[in-house]
């Protein structure tokens, strides 16, 4: 039973319309920079451009999705009220004044420095403070979920945590830990020098702190899609859950291994150690092992779907699923948009092939089709799942639905296929300007073209999204029900003490945290020479 | 069930996976500390431990493997960071104006010039300062400022600089005629590695030591542009602008200067 429903409709409500705008902001950059449109004359308005579009899609988006979902997964999981609603209110109110207090000195040119911070580049002062504030609320959010799972606990000894809470709660324990890299990194180098009481910055740990954050931020991003597979797909197609025990063990899987990974990102780096670099590489081609575990339990519970439904032989169960259902089609699209940017992963996190695509455009295909693609579309099938419960309002543009599903996957292929061409051929990433009238880089103008339509393929799918939304908050009032989640082929009655709880994986994750990252910030933290001046942006 | 102990080695959740997370990290370790560094028969690698620290990244003195070559010309000596230059007071502003007597010969009463020299009222502090320095210390020559600058102290620049920076930089109504920004200033040229002229040099932004232009004379930019391009003028430490010069076209450096020369 779902209670707080303003709460988590004011979650959703302003994560969709940060997507909005950040989705308006993407497909400008696209067509300004691509040969159809002349060069803007001013590179400041792209940078401005797709600081905000990072920071409202990084940050703020998938983290109020994950708040929103979270709280619902919580009070429908555990038949209880959420413990602590004020400060739920208070952890949105955080996030929500966040975002407008970091986009307001983007939008004024004062903070064009990429979602990525990139120092020694100095922004206001406030942008940082917005992007703390939006850290700190979605912490209150970790702190709730684990005080509602204690509660629950309390009052259930002994009973197995429902999956989609452990789940959520793998998800908000990950995020708390891979967040205090940024963390430090703002509050103890960046901010001293936003506020003027030093004029130098250790650039080469900032990045290292950064890449602590930057990997395993994508599997906090990941995390409501994968409880969705988990718990919602099973339950929508008339299915079960294929194994309850493999679904912890993969969200335990990822706790530990998606942290220790991120200097994947520092590769080309020269402050950190080729070895680090080489374990950094072999925990990263670890994260497989819970994908690949995902795919196989969800594939399975899915052909169970199918053979209930009758299908019959090897592939026959596959024709025998209701493609109809939104939430099957989505979850269809986007394992193979995870496909194949797991398989465009596999270059980046190689430390050999990386070099030939290292900060092309190959990486922004890369992460859009993860993110945009595998993650989001999920998303929205999230929130097509929860509507109905939150508004009371069926959502009954079923074909709008599909249609919009249909877009964004074909649209994503369309936008991030053309990117990994152009990447190959060795066109950087995030450049204002790119002169096609050159020999050397002109062959790439039709696949940045190509891109371009994808873009807006995918602007048409937002604008249908949002549509169908709209549209279900004006139908009709009706009984939704209690939310329910898939229940597994054998429900389970009593789980191991260490698949339902999280202090051993948490032990685990910290260690292995320090053990991958102890040395080199130890190192860079001792290198005094290391600091270079910082770089104001947008004071001149 | 929860009387189960997890913390306890008779279970088996905990010792499985402590001992495979332990030996996950120790092989791959040993790959990535021992093995590789051991198969890449690096001559610099002296002994396993020498590799060890080097893949780890522990800073070493470069190896003494040839004599570092010596520029034979001089460079700036000047590092300019936000704190470089104090702020300003009324004293040093008055000492600069003084002192700035001996500069009206070319540079104006009022550092506006009339003689094609650099207009210097309203200039950077920092860029002021920089420019007198590297008269001083020969890393920019020049027959009529090297004497002058001479016997000037540390205290005379930053006061000259101070000076200069708080005369009201020369403002005006654009021309009428404004023709738009040549493409050199607006976007450079980026397959030749030219950033914009504007990305510095005002107009899109300032970086700290870059002079603003507008209304230099355009003999004098020109001039500035070829010296940077033939390497007579060397006094930018990162080689920035003699980069950028001499990727220019003749056309381009006309464009540049005569934009500029023409702003207000």
């Amino acid at each position: 039973m779902i209670s707080s429903k303003r709460l988590i409709l004011a979650h959703f409500w302003l994560a969709f319309a940060g997507f909005g705008v950040a989705l308006l902001l993407g497909e400008w950059q696209m067509f300004i920079r691509s040969p159809l449109h002349g060069w803007i004359g001013d590179p400041e308005y792209y940078y401005r451009s797709v600081t905000a579009h990072g920071t409202a899609m990084a940050y703020v988006f998938p983290t109020l999705v994950a708040m929103g979902f979270g709280y619902a997964i919580s009070e429908a999981s555990l038949a209880r009220p959420l413990a602590g609603l004020r400060w739920a209110w208070a952890g949105f109110t955080l996030v929500a004044a966040g975002t407008v207090i970091a986009v307001v000195p983007v939008a004024m040119g004062r903070a064009s420095i990429l979602y990525t911070f990139y120092p020694p580049l100095i922004a206001n002062t406030a942008y940082y403070v917005g992007v703390v504030l939006v850290v700190v609320g979605s912490w209150i959010w970790v702190a709730l979920m684990s005080v509602n799972l204690r509660l629950w606990k309390r009052d259930n000894p002994g009973r197995p945590v429902p999956l989609a809470m452990f789940a959520n709660v793998a998800g908000s324990y990950l995020w708390a830990w891979t967040a205090v890299g940024a963390a430090i990194e703002l509050l103890f180098q960046i901010l001293p020098v936003a506020f003027g009481l030093t004029t130098t910055v250790n650039a080469g740990l900032a990045r290292v702190f950064f890449s602590w954050t930057l990997h395993a931020i994508v599997y906090f991003w990941l995390m409501p899609t994968y409880i969705a597979y988990y718990t919602i797909l099973p339950r929508a197609i008339g299915g079960r859950l294929f194994s309850d025990s493999m679904a912890r063990l993969s969200f335990i899987l990822f706790l530990i291994v998606a942290m220790p990974i991120g200097i994947h990102h520092l590769y080309a780096d020269p402050q950190v150690g080729a070895g680090f670099k080489f374990v950094h590489a072999v925990f990263t081609a670890l994260v497989a092992l819970p994908t690949l575990l995902t795919v196989l339990t969800i594939c399975a519970s899915v052909e169970i779907a199918g053979r209930l439904r009758g299908g019959k032989g090897v592939f026959g169960w596959i024709a025998a699923l209701p493609w109809g259902n939104p939430i099957m089609l989505a979850a269809a699209f986007s394992f193979v948009l995870l496909g194949f940017g797991g398989a465009g992963g596999l270059v980046n996190m190689s430390y050999q092939l990386d070099s030939s695509i290292h900060n092309t455009q190959w990486v922004t295909g890369h992460f859009h089709l993860i993110f945009g693609g595998a993650i989001v579309i999920m998303y929205f099938a999230i929130a097509y799942d929860l509507w109905p419960h939150l508004t009371g309002r069926a959502l009954d543009s079923l074909r709008l639905m599909r249609l919009q599903l249909w877009t964004w996957f074909i649209g994503m292929i369309v936008l991030s296929f053309p990117w990994h061409y152009t990447g190959i051929l060795g066109m950087p990433r995030r450049m204002a300007f790119y002169d096609y009238t050159d020999p050397a880089i002109a062959r790439v103008a039709s696949s940045v073209m190509t891109s371009v339509a994808g873009g807006a393929i995918l602007v048409i799918s937002g604008i249908l999204f949002f549509i169908v939304l709209i549209r279900g908050q004006m139908a009709p009032r009706v009984s939704a029900g209690a939310y329910r989640f898939s229940v597994a082929v054998h429900p389970p009655r009593a789980v191991p003490v260490a698949l339902n709880g999280f202090a051993l994986w948490i032990g685990l994750m910290i260690a292995l945290t320090a053990a991958n990252y102890g040395y080199p910030i130890v190192r860079l933290l001792a290198l005094p020479e290391a600091a270079v001046p910082a770089v104001f942006i947008g004071r001149g | 069930m929860d009387r189960e102990r997890l913390f306890s080695p008779r279970n088996p959740w905990f010792t499985g996976s402590v001992a495979l997370t332990l030996a996950i990290t120790v092989v791959t370790a040993a790959f990535g500390f021992v093995w590789l560094p051991r198969i890449e028969r690096n001559a610099r690698f002296a002994n396993l431990w020498d590799a060890i620290c080097s893949v780890a990244g522990a800073p070493r003195a470069a190896p003494a493997l040839a004599p570092v070559v010596q520029p034979s010309v001089v460079t700036t000596r000047v590092v300019l960071t936000p704190t470089t230059l104090p702020p300003s007071d009324a004293e040093s502003i008055g000492r600069g104006a003084t002192l700035a007597l001996r500069c009206t010969m070319c540079h104006g009463a009022r550092g506006l010039s009339e003689a094609n020299s650099p207009n210097l009222a309203g200039q950077y502090a920092a860029v002021i300062y920089k420019e007198l320095e590297d008269y001083k210390s020969g890393a920019r020559t020049s027959a009529v400022m090297m004497p002058i600058v001479a016997d000037l102290s540390q205290r005379d620049m930053r006061d000259l600089a101070a000076y200069y920076a708080y005369l009201p930089r020369p403002s005006g109504p654009p021309p009428s005629s404004t023709p738009g920004a040549p493409r050199i200033v607006e976007s450079g040229a980026p397959m030749r590695g030219i950033a914009p002229c504007g990305a510095c040099h005002g107009s899109l932004d300032n970086k700290l030591g870059s002079p603003w232009l507008e209304g230099q004379p355009a003999a004098y930019l020109h001039a500035q542009l070829q010296a940077f391009a033939t390497g007579a003028r060397h006094n930018d430490i990162g080689a920035q602008m003699r980069n950028v010069a001499r990727q220019m076209s003749p056309d381009e450096m006309e464009a540049a200067a005569s934009y500029y020369a023409g702003r207000p």
